[in-house]
């Protein structure tokens, strides 16, 4: 990275609202960074949490998803799942070291597109302030550390077969 | 190497749009067609000027043919506005509609961003991820539900009336429900309407009356939706049928109940004219209410006691009523239950409670009113007959009209209300006609932007009725000379004049603004709608679909939308009517087919699923122990797919790999 680095964000966005706030964002002209990349699904509930990790594991430095206000799902209550898996998502991403406060969840209706703006430019302000998360270079420098220490270590030696009859 | 690389029956065509300077402003569409030009499976990347025009479409379809492409990406503005466009131009080209994928670079990225740089690498992330993702596109056929042929308006006010007449005249069946006794809305408390003065009831009861008598309209008054089941098409609507003690059917509208009623004097607080009148337990809201039928209000009535039946009062009712046997004490709350294909909204609004600038006096001084009690004041068939005397028994020699009173006003709503300016000069007009007091009006500026209305304002002007630009201030009984004793003080700056003016009048009206029901968000989670910031119903797109709601087969009509006058209402009326025709006569609805599908080999049948879906789709085969989702019930949420533990759910057109490669390319910055 020779640019000054900035964050990317992978936004997740309902098609019913959120990602319908967002184009009104657009319409209303309103300016906000350039740092996510958005993902349409038709409902927050689609989210899987293997979506969430795998935009980690491929070098997201945070993830937001966007749905319909509690009550407003298009769906009823696909917002409530996308909820449930949140809370334990958190959790699993503090076990994990990336860190609960890199995943954001966030209701957005229809007619929010200035909230749009808001949460997006607040969340490249705090995820900048967090630093990158670099996943995938990480995991190239743990491949190097071993491919480079493994010479140095002992192959045990080949016992030979034994029976234990 | 990911494993899109290793496919090689792919063949992508690419096309940026510049949107005219909307999109290559801020992106360099000429750079970002390149860039895509080289990626893997990309057999042609080009940039045109409107790829939704003509041209741009037949482009496309040409080049299908041509260089044999397979898969299109179109990177312009929102899916939401053009997808089927491209998915149209993309079949026309023989090619199944769904191996399409549209970036939305305009609504996204050229509008929101400020840095050409920085957007259009934006850009070339979207299209990176779109071009990986519709790779995996497979090819999905359209399902066609039928739509039921019948429609319910929800709301009997003049947009509702319009939209019922205007479908049943076309032999459509409708339903009209009404919250009320009786239909009309607020337009049935008018005296007369701007600019042209007809009286509001000349040109509404008649199209009332055709709504009663109309064989294609059911009119169920005095009724609420409680629940809406179903999807465009199909809808299974719950209505509550609240108890008037009136057989409908048998009530011929003679009111002889009403005169031979225990209570001698009307004495329980009028509705219909905002409580300046009075009436009896048993009552008609006026005298051309739709249907002509009576009610009994069971607070007050001395047969119940708080609503419950006593059977304690001497019934001079039932005996005035006689053999037509019209009364029903015993009737009970009643649910109804429909079928319809569409439904069109049109519930209207409420006045700006005026409790909330206590600054106006209203409410503490009697000679302050509202503009619809004024209206009910002038009316020759309201509770004075026409008579401006006031709470204190006088009739006003000056008056002076306060408008935007709960518009304009960050305190209050900050959206104009688009009619006060006019109803207050019609006001005024009326009250110097009945009066010939002088008269004041208190404004910000005249808004008059319709069919006659400056010529009206300029009408105002020579009947020699004062205009004085400013907010008022407050009204105050607090004299300072003895020219002010006994009157109502309007303190205002003039700002045309640029100083403080206090303008002592005998009577106050407030011109109040319109805003939405207090029940809209009721209203709106009902019908599964959404709402604008300020509260009235969300349409599909300001400009092309100001008529259409985000729930597909449920329609907009009237102030419901946004405050509007009447030809506003009645055209918006017609164009939901329309809408809605355009379902019923095409007889089937096209669905999006992103349903989800179980592969059976992978299920576990954990159940996991079943209690996710809001719609119960999924079923569990017992014979074979696997989860069965049933397409037609499936709406395509995809819940259960992201939560299926053996992945074994696919939803069409979001299936895993897609997600998975958009998910890959928009992380793939260069």
């Amino acid at each position: 990275m020779t640019k000054e680095w900035t964050p990317r964000i992978v936004a997740f966005f309902c098609n019913w609202c959120t990602y319908t706030a967002a184009d009104l964002a657009g319409v209303s002209r309103m300016k906000y960074a350039a740092n996510t990349r958005t993902i349409r699904l038709m409902c927050s509930g689609r989210v899987d949490p293997q979506f969430i990790l795998e935009a980690f594991a491929r070098g997201a430095d945070g993830v937001l998803i966007g749905g319909c206000h509690p009550n407003d799902c298009h769906y009823g209550e696909g917002n409530y799942k996308m909820l449930r898996r949140f809370a334990l998502l958190q959790r699993m991403l503090q076990d994990l070291g990336i860190g609960e406060e890199r995943l954001r969840l966030e209701w957005i209706s229809a007619a929010e597109g200035e909230k749009v703006k808001s949460v997006i430019n607040d969340m490249v302000k705090k995820i900048t302030a967090l630093g990158p998360l670099d996943l995938p270079g990480k995991c190239a420098d743990w491949d190097r550390e071993l491919t480079e220490l493994a010479p140095a270590v002992e192959p045990a030696p080949v016992e030979s077969e034994v029976t234990h009859a | 190497m990911d494993k899109v690389n290793g496919n090689h029956d792919v063949r992508i065509g690419f096309y940026v749009c510049q949107c005219g300077h909307n999109i290559a402003a801020m992106v360099d569409c000429a750079e970002l067609a390149k860039y895509v030009g080289q990626l893997p499976n990309v057999v042609l990347s080009r940039d045109y000027k409107y790829m939704c025009s003509d041209p741009g479409q037949e482009l496309i379809q040409k080049d299908i043919k041509e260089f044999g492409l397979n898969r299109i990406v179109v990177a312009s503005c929102s899916p939401l506005l053009h997808e089927h466009t491209f998915r149209s131009a993309v079949e026309a080209g023989g090619l199944n509609p769904f191996f399409f994928h549209m970036v939305n670079i305009r609504e996204h990225v050229s509008w929101v961003h400020t840095d050409r740089a920085e957007a259009t690498a934006k850009a070339r992330a979207l299209a990176r991820a779109a071009i990986r993702r519709v790779a995996h596109h497979r090819a999905l056929e359209v399902k066609k539900v039928p739509v039921h042929p019948d429609v319910l308006v929800v709301g009997g006010g003049i947009a509702g009336i319009h939209a019922a007449l205007t479908l049943a005249k076309a032999g459509k069946k409708v339903y009209l429900v009404e919250r009320e006794p009786s239909i009309g809305g607020h337009m049935a408390k008018f005296d007369k309407t701007f600019p042209t003065l007809d009286c509001a009831a000349c040109i509404l009861t008649p199209k009332m009356s055709e709504v009663g008598s109309h064989p294609n309209i059911t009119l169920w008054s005095h009724s609420e939706v409680v629940k809406m089941d179903g999807y465009v098409g199909n809808y299974t609507v719950k209505i509550k049928r609240k108890p008037r003690y009136i057989n409908e059917d048998l009530c011929t509208g003679c009111q002889e109940c009403i005169s031979h009623c225990v209570y001698k004097e009307p004495k329980f607080h009028d509705d219909f004219n905002e409580g300046l009148g009075k009436r009896k337990p048993v009552y008609i809201p006026f005298p051309q209410a739709t249907p002509q039928v009576v009610l009994i209000d069971p607070e007050v009535c001395l047969n119940f006691k708080r609503g419950v039946l006593t059977d304690k009062c001497k019934k001079p009712c039932v005996e005035a009523c006689g053999d037509r046997k019209a009364i029903d004490f015993k009737q009970k709350e009643e649910l109804k239950e429909i079928k319809v294909g569409t439904i069109i909204v049109a519930t209207g609004f409420q006045t700006f409670d005026v409790g909330r600038m206590p600054q106006y006096g209203y409410g503490r001084y009697p000679n302050v009113y509202t503009a619809l009690e004024v209206e009910r004041l002038v009316n020759a068939s309201g509770p004075t007959a026409g008579d401006v005397i006031l709470r204190d028994g006088c009739h006003p020699k000056s008056i002076g009209i306060i408008h935007c009173v709960g518009s304009r006003d960050k305190n209050t709503n900050r959206w104009c209300s688009r009619v006060c300016c006019m109803y207050s000069m019609k006001l005024a007009h009326l009250l110097k006609e009945h009066t010939e007091a002088e008269i004041y009006n208190f404004y910000i500026d005249i808004r008059a932007p319709g069919k006659g209305y400056e010529e009206f304002y300029d009408k105002l002007l020579e009947e020699g009725v004062h205009f004085i630009r400013g907010r008022v201030g407050e009204v105050t009984d607090w004299a300072f000379i003895p020219e002010e004793e006994g009157k109502l003080v309007i303190r205002v700056e003039d700002t045309l004049a640029g100083v403080v003016r206090r303008i002592p009048v005998d009577m106050v009206v407030l011109a109040t603004g319109l805003e939405p029901q207090a029940d809209a968000q009721d209203v709106r989670r009902l019908f599964n709608m959404s709402c604008g910031s300020e509260g009235f119903f969300l349409e599909r797109h300001p400009k092309l679909a100001p008529v259409n709601t985000f729930t597909d087969g449920v329609y907009l009509a009237g102030c419901c939308q946004s405050p509007k006058d009447i030809p506003d209402s009645v055209a918006q009326a017609g164009a939901a009517a329309a809408e809605a025709m355009v379902l019923i006569d095409k007889g089937h609805i096209e669905q999006e087919p992103n349903t989800a599908f179980v592969v059976e080999a992978e299920c576990s049948g954990c159940k996991s699923c079943i209690p996710l879906c809001p719609y119960t789709a999924i079923t569990l085969n017992e014979g074979s122990k696997k989860a069965v989702i049933n397409e037609a019930l499936c709406k395509g949420c995809g819940t259960c797919v992201a939560a299926c533990p053996s992945g074994s759910i696919v939803q069409n057109l979001f299936d895993d790999e897609e997600v998975f490669s958009e998910i890959q390319g928009v992380l793939a910055y260069d």
